[in-house]
């Protein structure tokens, strides 16, 4: 998991396809045709139809659902999604990036065990992550029992603390279903930066948040980015968390978009939503990697150099 | 700053270098804390819904006392055990599929220069970078365009189609250390290139496919998303039951499923890092 997905391995000896390598190759390429290409231009389709009696799709092109979009109650939905999503982003950098760093300067042995101890959290279900935070959450819940077996809650909190079905417990869902997403980018790109860079900038004099600042946020951007990427879109249209952790009270762009579909019933809106969601990853993925490329030069010549 | 100061940051304990620079040491000691208490906060949650899955209270508030009741319960439970049957066939449906067009296709991809070989790399990855409510979303206009009605089959599409790139990056990275003269020399003693590939390549491959394999399985398993998408009512899986119950409140039956899975997790993280460094040797 070593920066954006997408890279292409190169092998010296391939050989032309022909006709017969074009044709075994074909299955994989008609599933992708299929299932990938297709429906998304489907949804494009639907998202200029219109919604007929009964909820028929009606195709045709009109913008109308795209102007809906923008209408101020969706665009205040769109805004609290991205800035939930943006938090627990910057909550995972910030809880993540230092823990990641440390298990990469381990030695190799503990380094393994301790990657180990993310990937389990990181392959366990969220919804049973999530399902974990309600018992501790919820207002005769763990943390309210122990607040009031410490004697804290008459003095302090009079009532139990209504922690679940708050927008506090939609972002603790979110960090905690998301950091292990983090941690293992920039633990792949830490663990690959050669020490003795680090060693070098000490030697030329610079401080250790000069060090920090100028050699190792940009040697392990490629992690970050990956990380931000990993956490940030999935997090932006993670409506089971919010409707577990907010109840139905925290309404974001993902729980629009599954009740169009589910509820309202109206296809073409919800599937102008899912389009601008997907104009929204594809800006966030082009960013990062736009971004990546800016901060790959200054530390380059120095990477190659070692 | 001196040198060794410096290269303290990077030293390990190991070498038995003590760093002289006492804010190195500070800073090292205080990441440290800082990783166990990012562990406390991954770990504490599960460890207290495995605690609770054994307690007597329904409540789940008190600790009573022990109890194997809800297991018990667990396995006498109608839909919690349908659809976990439906999230098995579809689990292996998927895996399957998943395997046999994530092999080809690494292989295929590696053998042949494809013209816009890079694009279809792209191509390959755009399904595990998608935001799965647009792979759902899209998945069922197209289901409901092209006439195909809801069902097992549109599940394990939608699984097979975010499943198969684990696989393919999975042997990808294996098959970028094998030895090109393994082929040539199984082709010169007079194979067909099917023979080669399953005879000779495959085993090589093993280690890889396996653990891409079961990826794809636990990925499939866990899924919910997608599936709220493109499942029918008599397809449902084991992961939308689980989330229907949970949005109504506790309920020691999940918790109880829920350390099963966990124990599962354990079993099989386990198992691919035993995977991986056999594929590493």
């Amino acid at each position: 998991m070593q920066g954006l997905p997408g890279s292409f391995p190169e092998n010296p000896h391939a050989r032309a396809p022909r006709l017969r390598g074009w044709l075994l190759l074909a299955p994989m390429l008609a599933w992708l045709a299929l299932f990938v290409v297709a429906p998304a231009f489907v949804l494009l389709a639907y998202s200029f139809a219109s919604r007929g009696a009964l909820g028929a799709v009606e195709f045709g092109f009109s913008w109308d659902n795209y102007a809906r979009v923008f209408d101020p109650i969706y665009l205040k939905i769109l805004a609290r999604s991205v800035g939930y999503a943006a938090l627990t982003t910057v909550l995972c950098v910030l809880i993540g990036y230092p823990a990641a760093w440390f298990i990469a300067r381990r030695p190799p042995v503990w380094r393994e065990r301790l990657i180990l101890l993310v990937m389990i959290p990181f392959w366990t279900s969220f919804l049973i992550r999530t399902y974990a935070w309600i018992a501790i959450l919820k207002s005769e819940g763990l943390l309210n029992g122990l607040l009031q077996a410490s004697g804290a809650v008459p003095r302090i909190f009079p009532e139990p603390l209504a922690l679940l079905y708050t927008p506090t417990a939609v972002v603790i869902g979110l960090v905690y279903a998301y950091l292990p997403f983090m941690i293992l980018p920039v633990y792949a790109s830490a663990e690959k930066l050669d020490g003795s860079l680090v060693e070098a900038a000490h030697d030329l004099g610079a401080g250790p948040l000069r060090v920090f600042r100028e050699v190792i946020v940009p040697l392990t951007w490629p992690g970050i980015a990956a990380g931000m990427l990993l956490v940030f879109m999935p997090a932006l249209g993670m409506f089971a968390v919010t409707d577990l952790m907010g109840g139905a009270r925290v309404s974001m762009i993902g729980n629009v978009i599954h009740n169009q579909f589910t509820k309202a019933l109206n296809l073409p809106f919800g599937a102008a939503l899912g389009v601008v969601f997907t104009l929204l990853f594809v800006l966030c993925y082009a960013l990062l990697q736009w971004r990546g490329g800016r901060a790959r030069p200054a530390a380059a010549p120095a990477a190659s150099n070692s | 700053m001196t040198p060794e100061a410096a290269a303290a940051i990077s030293a390990s304990p190991r070498t038995g270098r003590r760093p002289r620079f006492s804010g190195i040491r500070f800073l090292d000691g205080a990441l440290g804390v800082w990783t166990a208490l990012v562990f406390a906060f991954l770990y504490l949650p599960i460890v207290v819904l495995v605690v609770y899955s054994f307690n007597t209270s329904r409540l789940n508030i008190v600790w009573e006392s022990f109890t194997l009741r809800w297991y018990g319960e667990l396995f006498d439970h109608t839909p919690l055990m349908r659809t976990f049957k439906n999230s098995l066939i579809i689990a292996a449906a998927a895996t399957a599929l998943s395997v046999v067009i994530g092999t080809a296709g690494a292989w295929l991809l590696h053998r042949y220069r494809y013209r816009w070989a890079r694009g279809l790399q792209s191509l390959v990855c755009v399904p595990m970078v998608m935001p799965e409510i647009v792979m759902g979303v899209s998945l069922l206009v197209f289901f409901a365009v092209a006439g195909i009605e809801l069902g097992h089959s549109t599940v394990i599409i939608a699984h097979t189609t975010f499943c198969f790139p684990f696989v393919l990056v999975a042997v990808q990275a294996r098959l970028q250390g094998l030895d090109p003269s393994l082929e040539e020399a199984a082709l010169d003693l007079g194979a067909t290139p099917l023979r080669a590939f399953w005879l000779v390549i495959v085993p090589c491959l093993r280690p890889a496919i396996l653990s891409g394999g079961l990826m794809a399985f636990t990925l499939s398993m866990d899924e919910l998303i997608i599936s709220l998408f493109t499942a029918s009512p008599d397809a449902r899986t084991l992961p939308m039951q689980v989330f229907g119950m949970a949005k109504v409140g506790l309920n020691p039956m999940i918790n109880a499923l829920s350390a099963l899975f966990i124990v599962t997790t354990v079993a099989f993280v386990l198992f691919s890092e035993h995977l991986r460094r056999l594929a590493n040797r």
